[in-house]
């Protein structure tokens, strides 16, 4: 009993951290420029795709790494296509629009979302792609829950990347001017911050984290396909708005938390309602837990900011 | 062309006259004009409802600023209310007066659904706008889905993912929808029937929300669209006119969701999905948010695309490349993607939007070149 709790606990952590990482990159545009990117999810899907991709055709060519090696070989190849398409994305997309009225971005948002969706599914086709096990599969024993080799990376990879976001933000001159931009673009400007350069590298940033974030996903599960990005990219935005959007602490909050919700209420809903409801109405609780926090706490655990501005 | 004779009083009795006996004859037309005539009649029935959903989505976006992006839930209540009630499925545990009642009080009972399920959607959301409201939305989209695939067990009610079928035809006036009929040494098939059917119904919808537009109904969703705090202060009562854009909307896509229903004769998940209430959003933006006549136009471009892509394109790419290379459904959707991104960096306001629309989009344009 205790270590089914513990267990979906972990669960919940491994997939939290996940999470959390993508939120950063909801977050940090939006806490800059008010405005959801609706495609970051699409990103998180490329960073799988591509990496997957690079592995097969490394293996393919014969060559003879060990499995940490090759998976390190596909994100470097991953990593600067999601930057490369994020700035692209905020360059075409957002630039344009930065003075329109509210509706306009978030349409495009959506259109380039459909756009990088349907061209995944151009190139990649429409099945599942599975991840080549190339990793370790050994299981540790954690307080009578299990744990793999790739789980305890992703935890620690998550933890990693998320202090040095921290540290990027709160100690680099990049990081004084992007949270100059945040608090007031205009002003920024006149101080000499070059708002054009934050903002892409904004996009830039988080579109790296969203990559790596993909990879873990589709290592986690085994998996990766063309429309993955919608439903992961959905639950990190709720992670964000939960944890306060425009908050980076909260995403990663967020992000844990809505991770552990998650999986305790999928192990535990069977139960809870008498088996009237079952594990399949997983992908509900991140919808719920957003429009309860939308109702409730629309500025989120830790915001500041209120959602009522249109 | 100069449009400028269509003003006047015999003019417009005239426009009138010809679009009618243009739409009287048009499937006609398509059956006579091409060998696959039928399966063109079928696409401008598709059309049709399209028509009605972008309305009933207009209504939301276009006129109160809500951007809704789960639309789709309320054409799929509609359509499961009028499966469920017309047809074997639960016909065992529904008291018989129940199933497959009069076609009229059908489909009010639909939009009666639809409008409820609107204000539940309204209610929790009357505080958010925007972005926010859009998240919101979707996610309600999604949930409706997620129920209608599993709500299979305990008790079997919408079937799960295989969904309900043997839905019955319209019957009404004495006429059965679902077989050909014999009238003026015509033969009407079942695709004509419904085209006249639900030509009705979206020349209805076009009408109520014709005289909508400049109501007082109407002019208040406009005021709550252009500055909520303003509308309050003049005496709007934000949350009525909001829940009943809702309802409004969500009870429009509810009907067209029950004659989708009886047409197509069974329903599943699988209509529903996210990608269906983009496309309806797409109508929207593409053709004028507000403007109902850009609005039908955008929904006619974008439900015949496909039909027009799927002839085009995969002959040509079977003469080019001896084999299917694009799915015509991804290209599809690449390019409506594209058209949405297009559309809002270079004419945010549509393809045919109103004056008034057009104006307010282009208001700093003329503040730049002064």
């Amino acid at each position: 009993m205790v270590d089914i709790f513990i267990q979906q606990l972990l669960n919940g952590l491994i997939v939290g951290s996940i999470y959390a990482l993508i939120a950063l990159g909801y977050t940090m545009v939006y806490g800059i420029m008010q405005l959801i990117n609706f495609a970051h999810g699409e990103i998180v899907m490329i960073g799988a795709m591509v990496t997957i991709t690079c592995i097969n055709v490394l293996l393919d060519a014969g060559v003879q790494l060990p499995g940490p090696l090759l998976l390190l070989a596909g994100l470097a190849m991953a990593i600067p296509v999601s930057m490369l398409l994020g700035f692209t994305i905020e360059r075409v997309a957002y630039r344009p629009l930065r003075r329109a009225p509210r509706l306009a971005p978030l349409i495009t948002a959506i259109g380039v979302s459909i756009v990088l969706q349907q061209a995944a599914m151009l190139i990649w086709g429409r099945n599942y792609r599975p991840f080549p096990s190339i990793l370790p599969t050994e299981v540790h024993d954690f307080f009578g829950a299990a744990i793999t080799d790739l789980q305890i990376a992703i935890i620690i990879l998550a933890f990693v990347l998320m202090g040095g976001l921290f540290f990027l933000i709160e100690k680099t001159r990049l990081g004084r001017a992007m949270r100059a931009t945040s608090q007031n673009p205009d002003v920024a400007g006149l101080m000499g911050v070059n708002i054009n350069t934050v903002i892409s590298m904004t996009f830039v940033i988080g579109s790296a984290l969203g990559a790596v974030a993909g990879v873990m996903v589709a290592a986690n599960y085994d998996q990766a396909h063309a429309y993955m990005g919608f439903m992961i990219g959905l639950k990190a935005f709720t992670a964000a708005v939960l944890g306060g959007i425009g908050n980076l602490w909260g995403a990663v909050i967020g992000g844990i938390l809505l991770g552990i919700i998650e999986s305790l209420g999928a192990g535990y809903l069977g139960d809870l309602t008498g088996g009237f409801l079952g594990s399949h109405y997983k992908d509900i609780f991140a919808f719920v837990v957003l429009i309860a926090v939308l109702i409730f706490r629309p500025s989120g655990l830790m915001g500041e900011r209120v959602a009522e501005r249109a | 062309m100069n449009f400028a004779f269509m003003k006047t009083r015999h003019g417009k009795a005239i426009t009138y006259a010809v679009l009618a006996v243009i739409l009287a004859l048009l499937p006609w037309m398509l059956t006579g004009g091409f060998e696959n005539g039928k399966s063109w009649v079928r696409a401008v029935d598709f059309a049709l409802l399209y028509i009605m959903l972008a309305l009933g989505l207009n209504i939301v976006v276009g006129y109160a600023g809500l951007l809704d992006l789960g639309y789709i839930a309320f054409y799929a209540v509609g359509a499961y209310v009028y499966a469920l009630l017309n047809s074997p499925h639960l016909a065992a545990i529904l008291p018989a007066w129940l199933i497959g009642p009069n076609f009229i009080v059908m489909l009010v009972v639909a939009a009666v659904f639809a409008g409820m399920f609107g204000v539940m959607l309204g209610t929790p959301v009357l505080k958010l706008r925007g972005d926010y409201l859009a998240i919101v939305t979707l996610g309600f989209g999604e949930i409706i889905r997620i129920f209608l695939n599993n709500l299979d067990r305990p008790v079997n009610i919408t079937n799960g993912p295989q969904g309900i079928n043997n839905i019955d035809k319209v019957h009404f006036l004495d006429i059965d929808f679902g077989r050909p009929m014999e009238w003026l040494g015509l033969t009407f098939d079942m695709v004509h029937l419904y085209y006249y059917l639900i030509l009705a119904f979206c020349i209805f919808i076009i009408f109520v929300t014709l005289r909508l537009q400049h109501s007082r109904i109407g002019r208040a969703w406009v005021a709550l669209r252009e500055d909520e705090i303003a509308a309050n202060a003049m005496g709007i009562n934000i949350r009525n006119v909001k829940l009943l854009a809702f309802a409004m909307g969500a009870s429009f896509g509810g009907v067209s969701g029950a004659l989708f229903a009886s047409f197509q004769g069974f329903v599943s998940p699988e209509s529903f999905v996210l990608m269906e209430s983009i496309m309806v959003l797409c109508m929207v933006v593409l053709g004028g948010m507000g403007h109902i006549p850009g609005v039908i136009l955008g929904a006619i471009i974008v439900s015949i695309t496909p039909e027009i892509l799927r002839d085009v394109i995969n002959p040509l790419q079977e003469g080019i490349f001896g084999r299917r290379v694009v799915d015509p459904e991804n290209l599809r959707m690449l390019i409506f993607g594209l058209a949405m991104i297009i559309i809002m960096l270079l004419r945010p306001e549509g393809l045919w939007p109103s004056k008034r629309r057009a104006r307010e989009f282009h208001e700093h344009d003329e503040e730049a070149q002064a």
